[in-house]
């Protein structure tokens, strides 16, 4: 600090001060905090703010525990659910659906991912990296929610697939995509593919040549240098892809809400329901500080099991 | 790698590709056929009507100048606090460091609808009503800190010996900021403001709690498709589209041009390795994820 006040003098320092701190209280932590004090107060009429009723309670977070019913439970790519045996709060099985589906994503994104991640870094013509590149970042210039909509077009009944599949005899009758949480794994698979793709890309890139050689040399197999040699340097880029990917899933709303079919209900849309139908910002913030949670949880789990730092992940 | 598994590998390279791309190009084409669903098919013929219909529509555009006002805005707000705020860090050191920083990229890692809430809801509180202006709020709070992480790596290459040395010559505070501290930082401040500009266009999720009554383009598109989907939004796509390969294009060939000009110049390999590198390390740079 008083290196700053040396180099730049009183002023100028005491602005760059004022600017980060008007960020860091007023955008960030404040808002965060009331949020998180609102979630524990009653969506009451003007009259009673500050009255009797006014009080701190768990009655938000409670309201999602509520609504016992039979959990008809999605797996991974079925086209039919499986009904537990037991019931379970209404909101709670959108959230744990919300989980589940996050991290089917996460990790199919990861596998999808790494093999083009590595030829990019290390097997590509370097003269043809940049075209390479300009091909797969166009679909994520052109906005998430464009990303989105050509599944939705894709996917429809009559849409372009089933209409190729049909024709090229491959199937007899159209496939109904939208079911289940198909549709809305497919999207979300597609849309966030690229936060996972370039940290491991980058991450690669990192790794000198020579140690890949040396590991060749040596005698290990394919498979064994990846294992012990790319895959451990890449740690970073992977831990940093896989919380992106499962944070921008999990927090979705125009993938799950555009490629929803009657049964995928997501944790947003429950949010979105308090915020905007009901008008009850205070359960609304109680359901948005959940989602929070959940991701500042798998942000840190993730750092834990992959041994980074938060300044290896965000950076 | 053996021949096999190296051919192998090339066509789940082109696979990806084409998965890439393909879902595009179905859209776009879409956006060229003459059929009320958007489909490309069957086709039913080209046609230039949903680009005529697009253009009549008045909410389209009145959503286009909305999001224009808004990224210019977050511009206008994320790139000095991005700035001051890598200055800032770059300065500290040890446990400080480490808590600021983790204060600073949280919102790159927190879901943009949990920043849209707490934002409508703490502005309310002092009588700031939901509109464009928290909408701008609300995405600065993340876009600043793309902002900074793209300025502090600029700042590892910079040279404090320059500024000691100025000092010592006698240029006073803000000399040195204007003359060589913010020269050195241009590149990044530059794309630091592109990527908050069009970071700020693309966001959905913070614009929805925030924006009041206000369109914006991304969500003018989301209630189009969700009330009943024409093709004019595969219109406004393939648009969009065509002007990202283009402005994607120019800057590859632009790197190219730059990258023999300095070739010429140097006249060694050597030289044209590191510019290769150095283009190999802009794609990413300039790819900070939507919240």
């Amino acid at each position: 600090m008083s290196e700053l006040f040396r180099r730049y003098g009183h002023t100028l320092t005491w602005t760059f001060v004022a600017l980060t701190a008007f960020w860091l209280l007023l955008l960030v932590i404040l808002p965060q905090l009331y949020l998180l004090e609102e979630s524990f107060r009653l969506y009451l009429p003007l009259a009673d703010i500050g009255g009797p009723k006014d009080v701190y309670t768990l009655a938000n977070y409670r309201s999602a525990f509520e609504q016992p019913t039979e959990w008809k439970f999605w797996l991974p790519f079925a086209w039919k659910p499986v009904i537990l045996p037991f019931e379970a709060p209404i909101r709670i099985q959108v959230f744990v659906h919300t989980l589940v589906y996050s991290t089917v994503t996460t990790v199919i994104t990861l596998i999808l991912c790494y093999p083009v991640a590595f030829y990019l870094a290390k097997v590509a013509n370097p003269r043809n990296v940049p075209l390479l590149f300009v091909g797969l970042l166009v679909p994520m210039w052109v906005s998430e929610i464009l990303r989105a909509f050509a599944w939705f077009i894709i996917l429809a009944f009559k849409g372009p697939l089933n209409m190729a599949l049909v024709n090229m005899g491959i199937i007899d009758t159209p496939i109904r995509w939208i079911t289940g949480f198909n549709s809305v794994t497919f999207g979300l698979i597609y849309v966030y593919l690229l936060f996972m793709l370039l940290p491991i890309y980058n991450a690669i890139q990192s790794l000198d040549t020579n140690q890949i050689e040396a590991a060749k040399d040596l005698g290990a197999s394919s498979w064994r240098t990846h294992w012990r040699v790319i895959i451990p340097h890449s740690k970073p880029g992977i831990a940093s892809g896989c919380v992106m990917v499962f944070m921008l899933a999990a927090g979705s709303i125009l993938v799950p809400t555009l490629l929803a079919s009657t049964q995928s209900r997501w944790f947003t849309e429950i949010i979105q329901q308090a915020m905007f139908e009901s008008q009850d910002w205070n359960t609304g913030s109680a359901y948005a500080f959940m989602l929070l949670v959940t991701c500042t949880v798998f942000v840190i789990g993730m750092m834990r099991v992959f041994r980074v730092k938060l300044s290896d992940i965000a950076r | 790698m053996n021949a096999k598994s190296n051919w192998l590998f090339n066509l789940y390279i082109f696979i990806f590709l084409l998965y890439m791309l393909l879902p595009l190009a179905v859209m776009g084409g879409a956006a060229l056929n003459d059929s009320a669903f958007p489909s490309v098919y069957p086709w039913a013929g080209l046609t230039g009507r949903w680009f005529i219909e697009l253009f009549q529509d008045k909410r389209m555009w009145e959503a286009f100048r909305n999001t224009i006002l808004v990224a210019i805005a977050v511009v206008i707000i994320s790139v000095p606090i991005g700035t001051a705020a890598a200055i800032l860090i770059n300065s500290l050191a040890g446990k400080t460091r480490t808590v600021l920083y983790a204060l600073m990229v949280a919102p790159i890692l927190t879901p943009g609808a949990v920043i849209g809430i707490s934002t409508l809801l703490f502005w309310n509180e002092f009588g700031v009503s939901a509109g464009l202006h928290l909408s701008a709020l609300g995405q600065a709070s993340y876009i600043s800190a793309f902002v900074m992480l793209m300025v502090l790596a600029r700042l590892q290459s910079f040279d404090r010996g320059l500024e000691e040395a100025a000092l010592d010559l006698g240029a006073n505070y803000s000399q040195v900021v204007r003359r060589i501290l913010l020269p050195h930082l241009y590149p990044a401040l530059g794309a630091g403001a592109a990527i908050a500009f069009f970071q700020s266009i693309e966001n959905f999720n913070t614009t929805l709690f925030t924006r009041g009554t206000y369109d914006t383009l991304t969500v003018y598109v989301f209630s189009k498709v969700r009330s009943g989907i024409t093709p004019t939004i595969n219109a406004l796509a393939l648009i969009l589209i065509v002007v990202t390969l283009v402005i994607m294009l120019y800057v590859e060939f632009a790197r190219r041009r730059k990258e023999k000009a300095l070739a010429a110049r140097a006249g060694t390999k050597e030289q044209v390795a590191k510019a290769e590198a150095a283009g190999r390390d802009q794609p990413q740079a300039a790819f900070p994820p939507t919240q």
